[in-house]
């Protein structure tokens, strides 16, 4: 009897672990860390170099990892928020961040593609990006809250027009800023191994987490998208807190498009962040997030970016071609979604008590 | 005696009170297309009198005709598929590869891409009807799974060679008697490539099925409010897989008619076409909320988008990002006007079906 208390407490345990949330996409993380281990123990292998400047500089897989997955982390963030609060997808962050990076570059460089010096201060340049992209952002939510219109058919509008936006800012040219410490933002800060970029994420992180702590954000946004009409009879205004949830993920957008320019120091309208929208997307169902809406947890959202940046670090390492990257993409979110179904769950767990209960009955007799 | 308090008074008698939500849409839709057709004969002069622009519109975009109609019928049931373009450049890269580099027929290469289409709309049929996953994020992955599998059977783009496509390719169906006279003073028939009979056969057979048959009728049950056609004694399960299943089938059709236009295999075609196609099906009065919508609708939706194109290139802004923009502004002033006209729809029905017992019944 007592061994039977025992085995019920631990799999309890067991199963309030599994059935929390975050489970999701740290089960996917383990799934790809045991798989790399596996097949090559070196992918975790960390150097430490210099880079071309004589700055001491670590390298690696994992680097890589961190250091590619923090825009898709930033925009997780906002992609959740509005994920669980509109109750639909926002398909126009990477013509977004096109035409944040575009206004970034614009106001560095002024008329003159290569100039030498910087117009304006990058800080200057990095503020106006904020107010163009969350001013786009108000523009999607405004379709969204006033006008009612579906958020994935309302951001397809932005999807459509936006990189002709970034393209028509600059004229169709493709301006290059030769300022080093433009660079710092989306590569390394001297005398700092880690690169900037999960710097920047970490501080998003602890602001959001900040901000859901002390205010009622989260309470408001999870509230909206569960049940909008008990909402509004409860005092809420859903139409403003589906507005606010889009002009933060244009905040969002502002950063990772700061990120991206900071990195090539330049911007190439049509190539830059293609599909993050649906990388995006993803990480929010991979962190476990209902795509309907509704309840949230932003951490494993985060996490669910790294890890399919880990899932693409390590396809790229397997050599698989970048074109052919999606393909495997698919099979994996295909096998997440598929499992974390409600109906393959009950499936599943009552195949479970099938085999456990001729065990029982066997071990009764 | 005062009249019966079941009586709502005189009802307002609005012309556009007997239309269905689905039509009114749809005639705004074409309203607006001849309306600025005509504007392009009167303001843009020339070219667009013959009837030669009209079918090379066509020429282009029944590839595109195609794919919206698998998207209409999708809206319909109230889901999306976003791997239709990736199934039309999968398509294309088969069939290309199929052709060239194993000698095979165009029967083959047909009944490849039928069967392409056919499994991708079995696999996302089954995940989205029968284990209730988000339409959007398994199409994500067939779309992704697509684009990936196209670089991965052939990794260059290509031109096929193969004689018997080359000779279907070039094939031009003659309109008599709407021909033009060109710069040298030759008479030219109008024509329109094969792929134009297909798509407006299909348009032709989808209207009928949606609008005569049962399943067709079902469709817009599913749509419309699940709970209720579930009560109907309509098989939702049945119904929403078989939409998925037509959409597969006529993204094989769309596929194959896309690769004889383009006459090539490569992994970026069809970029965008699944927006498009989406553009096409709310303009043309789908609303992705499922339950409203019209093929012919689509159809116009589809030569609108061509025609503003058209357009805007013969005003002279031929720049790369005007086409971008202009599609951009017409999906917003459709969604907007239809957003409108629906809510205000809604709140004409709700009052009319105010009871009136509080007004002036004196006892």
């Amino acid at each position: 009897m007592k061994v039977q208390t025992q085995t019920a407490q631990k799999s309890s345990f067991l199963a309030s672990i599994v059935r929390r949330q975050i489970f999701i996409p740290i089960a996917a993380l383990l799934i790809l860390a045991i798989f790399n281990f596996i097949v090559d123990p070196s992918f975790f292998k960390i150097t430490l170099g210099h880079n071309s400047e004589g700055d001491p500089i670590l390298s690696g897989n994992i680097i890589s990892i961190i250091d590619y997955g923090s825009e898709l982390a930033i925009l997780a963030i906002g992609m959740t928020l509005v994920t669980a609060a509109s109750r639909g997808q926002d398909i126009s962050v990477g013509a977004a961040i096109a035409i944040s990076g575009s206004v970034v570059l614009r106001v560095l460089c002024g008329t003159n593609s290569h100039p030498d010096t910087l117009q304006a201060p990058i800080i200057v340049a990095f503020l106006i990006s904020c107010l163009v992209a969350m001013a786009f952002g108000a523009f999607n939510g405004t379709l969204v809250s006033v006008f009612k219109i579906q958020p994935m058919v309302a951001t397809l509008i932005l999807f459509t027009a936006g990189r002709s936006i970034a393209a028509w800012i600059n004229n169709n040219e493709l301006p290059v800023v030769s300022d080093r410490t433009f660079t710092y933002f989306g590569g390394y800060i001297p005398g700092i191994p880690i690169p900037t970029p999960f710097f920047i994420a970490i501080a998003c992180f602890i602001l959001t987490w900040l901000a859901l702590k002390f205010t009622n954000l989260g309470l408001y946004v999870q509230s909206v998208g569960i049940n909008e009409k008990t909402s509004r009879l409860n005092g809420l205004n859903p139409a403003l807190i589906k507005f606010v949830t889009y002009v933060i993920l244009g905040l969002c957008v502002a950063i990772a498009g700061f990120i991206k320019v900071s990195r090539l120091s330049t911007i190439n309208y049509s190539v830059v962040a293609k599909d993050i929208e649906m990388d995006a997307i993803l990480a929010v169902a991979l962190g476990g997030n209902s795509l309907s809406g509704g309840k949230f947890n932003i951490s494993a959202s985060i996490l669910g970016a790294y890890v399919i940046q880990f899932l693409t670090t390590t396809l790229y390492k397997f050599q698989v071609q970048s074109d052919a990257l999606p393909a495997y993409k698919a099979v994996v979110v295909i096998a997440l979604v598929v499992l974390s179904a409600p109906i393959v769950r009950e499936k599943l767990a009552a195949l479970f008590k099938k085999l456990r209960s001729p065990a029982k009955a066997e071990s009764k007799n | 005696m005062p009249k019966t308090d079941m009586a709502v008074g005189k009802p307002r008698r609005h012309l556009l009170k007997g239309i269905s939500d689905t039509n009114l849409l749809m005639s705004i839709t074409i309203v607006v297309f001849i309306l600025m057709y005509v504007f392009a004969i009167f303001g843009l002069g020339q070219g667009f009198l013959k009837a030669q622009t009209f079918f090379n519109m066509l020429n282009a975009n029944a590839a595109l005709i195609i794919l919206a109609c698998g998207m209409t019928l999708v809206m319909i049931t109230g889901g999306i598929d976003i791997s239709l373009g990736g199934m039309a450049a999968l398509v294309s890269m088969c069939s290309a590869v199929f052709l060239d580099m194993h000698s095979g027929s165009v029967f083959g290469a047909i009944m490849i891409s039928l069967g392409i289409g056919l499994a991708f709309g079995l696999v996302q049929g089954f995940l989205v009807a029968y284990l209730d996953i988000q339409p959007f994020i398994v199409t994500l992955a067939g779309m992704f799974f697509a684009r990936g599998m196209t670089t991965i059977v052939n990794t260059n783009p290509f031109n096929v060679q193969n004689e018997a496509f080359v000779k279907l390719k070039e094939t031009r169906i003659i309109i008599p008697g709407m021909g033009s006279i060109n710069k040298r003073g030759d008479y030219i028939d109008a024509y329109i490539e094969i792929g134009v009979v297909i798509a407006l056969i299909c348009v032709a057979a989808l209207f009928v099925f949606l609008k005569w048959t049962k399943t067709g009728r079902s469709f817009y049950a599913v749509g419309g409010n699940k709970q209720s056609a579930l009560m109907l004694g309509v098989n939702v399960k049945r119904t929403t897989f078989l939409a998925y299943l037509m959409c597969g089938i006529l993204g094989g059709i769309g596929g194959f008619v896309y690769f004889m236009h383009v006459g090539s295999g490569s992994a970026s075609h069809a970029t965008g076409a699944e927006m498009n196609a989406i553009a096409s099906s709310i303009i043309g009065g789908t609303m992705l909320t499922g339950g409203v919508g019209n093929i012919i609708g689509t159809f116009f939706g589809v030569l609108s988008l061509a025609l503003i194109q058209n357009i805007v290139s013969s005003v002279g802004l031929d720049q790369a990002w005007w086409t971008g923009i202009t599609n951009a502004s017409m999906l917003c002033i459709f969604l907007i006007v239809q957003s409108i006209i629906i809510a205000r729809r809604k709140k004409a029905n709700l009052a009319a079906t105010k009871p009136t017992a509080a007004k002036g019944v004196k006892t």
